[in-house]
């Protein structure tokens, strides 16, 4: 336990110091967030949710909170890790906003140091009221050390044409934690397409752990896109929540290529009648990576729709965890949800773990999964070669179909193809 | 008519798969444009017969053997059996996840091209291609963007593998009961597209449980396979006799010869 005291110390030096500059209302966020956190602990493998995954390389490392980085990379350097040209953009350099090498748009699309102060009702409405911290570790740690990442706001009835990306890069050598902390509101009937990326400048070892909430209102249609391609020496932990109202539209795409360890929960509440959700995942694996995806889609509402796909590729003595969790909540009827997990194993040493978590309050619904783990079928293998397709293009060609699958599902060409290049790329190496 | 050349001669091939022997002794000669049909009960090697032709790896040769253009077939691996040009239109087609059925037919056509020394096409060339492909047999491009195979109905599943037919342009098309769970109607259709691609230098070899196929497309020659042996053949005729008086009558001919 030693590394708990050890993070409650660095907050409260941290709070007392150069963070204690804010709204009461935060400064109470904060010390909820490091209450609950000093609560809670590290999890272990003895509870239910974290059954597959060991935070241990993260609770018994050693990582300083991350400070303002001495040098900050050129446009150029860090033109590899945008994945679209136009559109506004938030880079973040381990945690801290980096505005020479952002474009914002006035307080809409801004740090969320900035609109702590230039948007506080606004801020204050929203943050911390998604992301729960009661059985969330990471997520009370990441609310402890609140204080810069990305927002976004999306007045009603506006549309941003161009999606708007998010970067998150760690920079140094360092073994650092960063915390940021993303907002994304979208009123009332208005749409926006956003991408958030996280990416080192260098392999080198540190930890982030990020928390995205996401509110999206009644009428209105969010398509968030996160890119997750770490160091494969980091440490990734991430909560994603999003929230949706009546007849709202979220999609959200995740691509988990990075990290010696990463997890990632994903919870999606349809909190009004009439709403649609796509989650849509691939995790693309070798060497020893780990990584662990926990969903939980919420069925608050009735006629509500959900789809729910992830794929994973696993090579060598990789390792993917899926849980699907799906609650269907009483009175939410005309629930129709679907689930689907596939895993394909490209070595013997590689491992996944699927499972389904149904549970349903309601008895007027459609509710159906489905999950496989296993290597390439000979079938297909057979189906292919029979049509002269040699054997090593043959495997090249139904493991990138898995991959395939799950980027085709996303809307922006642009960043499908960049997204394409890079499984390209890694299903190459 | 003149007789064109021996494209394919099978002589006393015997088969098993897992261990249970199903061919047992099949002689066949398919010469250049020639449709040739088998038929037989369920059970009787059919399917089994098309699987070793084309290289199924469950299927273990005991005995006999079977060239393909004066070469030895058997001794192919089935992506050059392909390449040389024999296509198997499977029975069952499967479904392949991710990837687009234009994406699948292009990277199958290059794969056959390179071999025949041919420039490869990209996908605006292989667009085109594939349109005049397409209205020869009087389809539509519907299916191209799907997933190959994936979410198909039956027919669609079927026609999907005559399509492959025409883009690959075979020697040897070996249709694996490509009528089985068709109604009349794509039964037709299918039919209809089979004898599009009829050519003089392209043989059929077209295994069917039943006659109804062969309303549509007229076989040179039709052939009676019963426990894993050949024991009738004869002209379109003998179609329309087994569709009346059944196989019980060659069974027993098998049996007591």
């Amino acid at each position: 336990m030693a590394h708990v005291d050890q993070l409650v110390g660095s907050y409260r030096a941290w709070a007392s110091n150069g963070a204690s500059g804010v709204p009461d209302w935060l400064k109470d966020l904060r010390e909820g967030g490091i209450a609950r956190f000093h609560d809670l602990g590290f999890p272990n493998m003895k509870q239910e949710a974290w059954r597959f995954t060991s935070v241990a390389p993260i609770a018994e490392g050693s990582f300083e909170l991350a400070k303002t980085p001495a040098r900050i990379p050129t446009l150029e350097e860090i033109r590899p890790f945008l994945l679209l040209e136009a559109g506004y953009r938030l880079v973040f350099l381990d945690g801290f906003f980096q505005q020479s090498l952002s474009t914002p748009f006035f307080d809409d699309v801004q740090s969320l140091a900035h609109v702590v102060s230039h948007r506080q009702d606004l801020v204050r409405a929203h943050l911390g009221k998604y992301a729960a911290t009661q059985e969330r570790p990471f997520s009370a740690l990441n609310t402890a050390f609140v204080s810069d990442g990305a927002f976004v706001h999306v007045p009603a009835k506006t549309t941003i044409l161009e999606p708007i990306q998010l970067l998150f890069l760690a920079s140094g050598s360092k073994p650092v934690v960063a915390h940021p902390r993303n907002l994304v509101v979208v009123e009332r009937e208005a749409r926006a397409s956003i991408v958030e990326t996280y990416a080192a400048l260098d392999e080198h070892s540190y930890w982030t752990n990020a928390v995205t909430e996401i509110v999206v209102a009644d009428g209105a249609r969010l398509d968030h896109h996160r890119v997750q391609r770490e160091s494969h020496r980091a440490y990734h932990v991430a909560t994603t929540q999003s929230h949706q109202g009546r007849d709202s539209t979220v999609n959200l795409h995740f691509v988990a290529f990075g990290g010696a360890l990463a997890r990632h929960d994903i919870g999606a509440v349809m909190a009004g009648p009439g709403g649609t959700l796509i989650l849509n995942g691939l995790y693309l694996l070798a060497g020893a990576q780990h990584a662990d995806h926990h969903t939980t889609i919420d069925h608050a509402a009735d006629h509500c729709e959900s789809h729910e796909y992830f794929n994973g590729v696993l090579d060598d003595k990789s390792r993917g965890v899926f849980t699907g969790r799906i609650v269907v909540r009483p009175g939410a009827q005309k629930t129709d949800s679907k689930q689907t997990n596939n895993n394909l194993l490209l070595s013997s040493n590689a491992h996944a773990d699927s499972q389904p978590q149904l549970e349903i309050y309601a008895d007027d619904v459609k509710c159906t999964h489905g999950s496989t783990v296993g290597p390439l079928d000979p079938r297909a293998m057979f189906y292919l070669e029979s049509r002269g397709i040699g054997k090593d293009e043959a495997r090249r060609l139904l493991t990138y179909g898995f991959a395939a699958e799950i980027l085709g599902r996303m809307e922006v060409a642009p960043l499908r193809a960049q997204l394409d290049a890079i499984v390209r790329g890694r299903l190459a190496e | 008519m003149a007789k064109g050349k021996v494209l394919l001669e099978v002589k006393g091939l015997r088969a098993a798969v897992a261990g249970n022997e199903i061919l047992k002794g099949v002689d066949l000669t398919i010469r250049d444009g020639e449709v040739h049909a088998i038929m037989g009960p369920n059970g009787s090697g059919k399917s089994t017969l098309a699987q070793v032709l084309a290289g199924h790896p469950a299927y273990t040769v005991l005995a006999g053997g079977a060239t393909y253009e004066g070469k030895d077939l058997l001794d192919m691996k089935p992506e050059d059996r392909a390449r040389a040009g024999v296509f198997l239109a499977f029975q069952y087609p499967v479904e392949i996840r991710g990837i687009t059925n234009s994406y699948f037919l292009r990277s199958a056509l290059n794969s056959l091209r390179r071999e025949r020394g041919e420039p490869e096409l990209d996908p605006i060339d292989f667009l085109q291609f594939l349109e005049q492909k397409l209205k020869s047999i009087g389809w539509d491009d519907s299916m191209m963007n799907r997933p190959v195979n994936e979410g198909f109905s039956g027919g669609e599943k079927k026609r999907n593998e005559i399509l492959q037919l025409a883009v690959l342009e075979p020697r040897l098309a070996i249709l694996d009961e490509t009528d089985s769970g068709l109604d009349i109607d794509a039964l037709k259709t299918v039919a209809e597209a089979v004898n599009q691609l009829r050519d003089p230098k392209r043989s059929f070899l077209i295994v069917t449980h039943y006659q109804r196929l062969l309303n549509y497309i007229t076989p040179d020659v039709v052939h009676v396979l019963a426990d894993g042996r050949i024991v009738k053949s004869g002209g379109p005729e003998l179609a329309h006799e087994l569709e009346a008086k059944g196989y019980d009558w060659l069974r027993d001919a098998a049996m007591v010869s």
